[in-house]
């Protein structure tokens, strides 16, 4: 994948805000680096000067000293407006002109880069078909005709327009309604498979973070780093206690939705059983003799369809209708937070299919606490030996 | 007034949309009827050698222009001296000298239009047209340039932003931004300066400026009310007429999208 990449290495080095009159520094000696094609997610209370810090990289806001490199160009000696055309910028509420329609949006940043006319409504059609805006339906529309998700998508395909490798985002989802904003995070995960920007995400929503980062920076005032690191490290290990507040409660269940159950050792030394080639007979005697006292009897295609104790076979005549349905199965895809709901609700053990629906496992609930807890000792190494 | 920039705009607003759309066919319409009824009254009664010099459709139509006159060079000069000073007074860089401007534009507004009418003609001793006009101008400045410096302070921060952020440079972010979302407020202290400086125009024929005045002084002076009465009536009929333009740019020149 990594050819792919379309963004770019961000450098902050020693970078310091100090606003006249102000005795103490808004940013002081911020220094880090932002992997090419990563989403890193600067994440903080209010006040902590992580919109500011996010702000110098396109010099909304310039630094008062420091370094500051896209791609290893200095951006302190670009013009301000020529590095703002090649930062994407996207911000709360989309920031759409009202004047504007969604087509002429869109195509500002092209337009100012001199794009021939022809070009830019090209453009302007794909950025809309990316972001999933019937251009035939859209192109023509004002914002105020749009839904606030529909008009974020349009913020969001107004900063990719001119296709630039780096893209800031200041909370671009806090003013839509929850489930929008899961719809957008989930686009914008989909989208940066196939883009691979280098994506700043300022926001205060730890959980938004946890979903979207490939590093999460938690900072602290004057946008002090208190750990930057994957969402894993952070939810198993937090640096401090300014950090483990932040996660909040409920770290361990928030590590369960970045763990798949393919990522994981489930048991896979449950007796199953074809329906049409055995009878209950067969697999009575198959039980006794492995001293078990559940099977998993499955179908031709080998979908797992009931489960039956040993004592429910000497009444059966049938497979096909003995003991009871499997309920809720989980993918080696699914989350460990579906799996967890599923074990929960099926009793202790919940089975695990592949992708055709297939059997292949089955986990348990000490599967995912030996998990957790093998991810903490993990993180204790790590942050020991470093 | 306080020592910030934070200034109320003038306002055309009134009432709800759709009674601005009777108004839109009522005005022009009643104007159209008044001032017909009294011009048909007016040719048709026995008229003394002095009113027939005055009423006559030559006369009429000379008076109406050099008013018309007046008002559309107060209107150009209104526009290309208060919104570009609106645009200039609003940059950062302007904030605090803009309270003087304002002060001063509120001068002009607060003084008697005869008053600055009178003075300016004993300052420069010019007469006509000009000498009418700039103090006209003067007089009607206030609503245009308080409404640009009103229309662009009110546009949302967040656009800006966002336009600066995406790019644009300062002065794309002012005539691509904030003046087209500044434009429905622009116009709508352009329409208060016009029906000022119409009603002011009348004055104009004291510095030999023409004008609906005229018809008015002549008809007062010489005692002839038929005179007077046309002269006031098209004067009033100007200014509705005027007012109603006004409306009808507000309606159709404001940014689209915006409703």
């Amino acid at each position: 994948m990594a050819e792919n990449v379309s963004g770019v290495e961000i450098q902050l080095e020693n970078v310091t805000k100090r606003y006249p009159g102000t005795r103490e520094p808004a940013v002081k000696d911020f220094t880090m680096t932002i992997p090419a094609g990563k989403i890193v997610i600067l994440v903080g209370p209010s006040g902590c000067g992580k919109t500011t810090t996010m702000r110098m990289i396109n010099r909304l806001i310039e630094p008062s000293s420091g370094r500051i490199t896209i791609g290893g160009e200095d951006a302190l000696k670009l013009n301000g407006d020529a590095l703002r055309r090649k930062v994407g910028y996207a911000i709360q509420q989309a920031g759409l002109f009202p004047h504007f329609t969604v087509a002429q949006n869109i195509a500002v940043v092209p337009g100012l880069l001199d794009w021939d006319k022809k070009r830019i409504s090209d453009r302007v059609d794909e950025m809309m078909d990316l972001v999933g805006l019937d251009p035939a339906v859209y192109r023509d529309r004002y914002p105020r005709q749009l839904s606030g998700g529909q008009q974020q998508r349009v913020g969001v395909a107004r900063a990719l327009a001119a296709d630039p490798p780096v893209l800031l985002m200041d909370e671009p989802f806090g003013a839509v309604d929850p489930i929008t904003r899961g719809n957008l995070q989930d686009e914008l995960l989909r989208l940066q498979l196939e883009l691979r920007k280098t994506i700043v995400f300022v926001t205060h929503d730890f959980d938004e973070a946890v979903k979207l980062g490939d590093k999460i920076a938690v900072l602290g005032d004057q946008s002090t780093i208190q750990q930057y690191d994957t969402p894993e490290a952070i939810l198993a290990n937090p640096a401090n206690d300014m950090v483990a507040g932040f996660v909040g409660a409920g770290a361990s269940l928030k590590q369960l939705t970045l763990l798949r159950v393919r990522d994981v050792d489930y048991h896979d030394d449950a007796l199953t059983v074809v329906a049409p080639d055995s009878s209950p007979s067969d697999l009575r005697k198959r039980m006794t003799e492995l001293g078990k006292t559940y099977a998993l009897v499955l179908d031709a295609r080998k979908r797992p369809q009931r489960w039956v104790h040993v004592r429910d076979l000497s009444t059966a005549s049938t497979l096909a209708t003995v003991g009871r349905p499997v309920g809720d199965m989980v993918s080696t895809q699914s989350t460990l937070q579906d799996a967890l709901e599923a074990i929960l609700s099926e009793g202790g053990n919940a089975v695990v299919t592949g992708s055709r629906g297939e059997y292949v496992g089955t986990i348990d609930i000490n599967t995912v606490t030996d998990t957790i807890q093998q991810l903490r000792e993990e993180h204790d190494a790590g942050s020991a030996a470093s | 007034m306080s020592s910030t920039t934070e200034i109320q705009g003038f306002s055309t607003e009134s009432g709800s949309r759709r009674a601005d759309r009777v108004r839109l066919f009522a005005q022009p319409a009643a104007v159209v009827v008044i001032v017909g009824l009294v011009l048909v009254w007016a040719f048709t009664r026995t008229n003394d050698s002095i009113e027939a010099e005055s009423i006559q459709a030559g006369v009429l139509l000379d008076k109406t222009w050099e008013h018309v006159l007046i008002t559309l060079v107060v209107a150009a000069i209104v526009v290309g001296i208060g919104v570009p000073l609106g645009m200039v007074l609003t940059r950062s860089w302007a904030r605090p000298v803009a309270p003087l401007f304002i002060g001063i534009a509120n001068i002009g507004q607060a003084a008697p239009a005869l008053g600055v009418l009178v003075l300016f003609f004993l300052w420069t001793e010019w007469d006509g047209l000009w000498a009418a006009a700039l103090p006209i101008a003067f007089y009607s400045l206030l609503p245009v340039l308080r409404n640009t410096i009103v229309g662009i302070q009110s546009v949302d921060p967040a656009l800006v932003d966002a336009g600066k952020g995406i790019g644009m440079s300062s002065s794309g972010v002012l005539f691509r931004i904030e003046v087209p979302l500044a434009i429905p407020l622009i116009l709508a202290g352009l329409r208060t300066s016009l029906v000022l400086a119409v009603g002011t125009a009348t004055l104009a024929f004291f510095v030999n400026g023409g004008g609906l005045g005229e018809l008015v002084d002549t008809g007062y002076k010489l005692n002839r009310v038929s005179v007077l009465v046309v002269g006031a009536v098209l004067a009033v009929g100007l200014a509705l007429l005027v007012d109603w333009v006004g409306a009808l740019l507000e309606e159709y020149l404001g940014p689209k999208g915006l409703s």
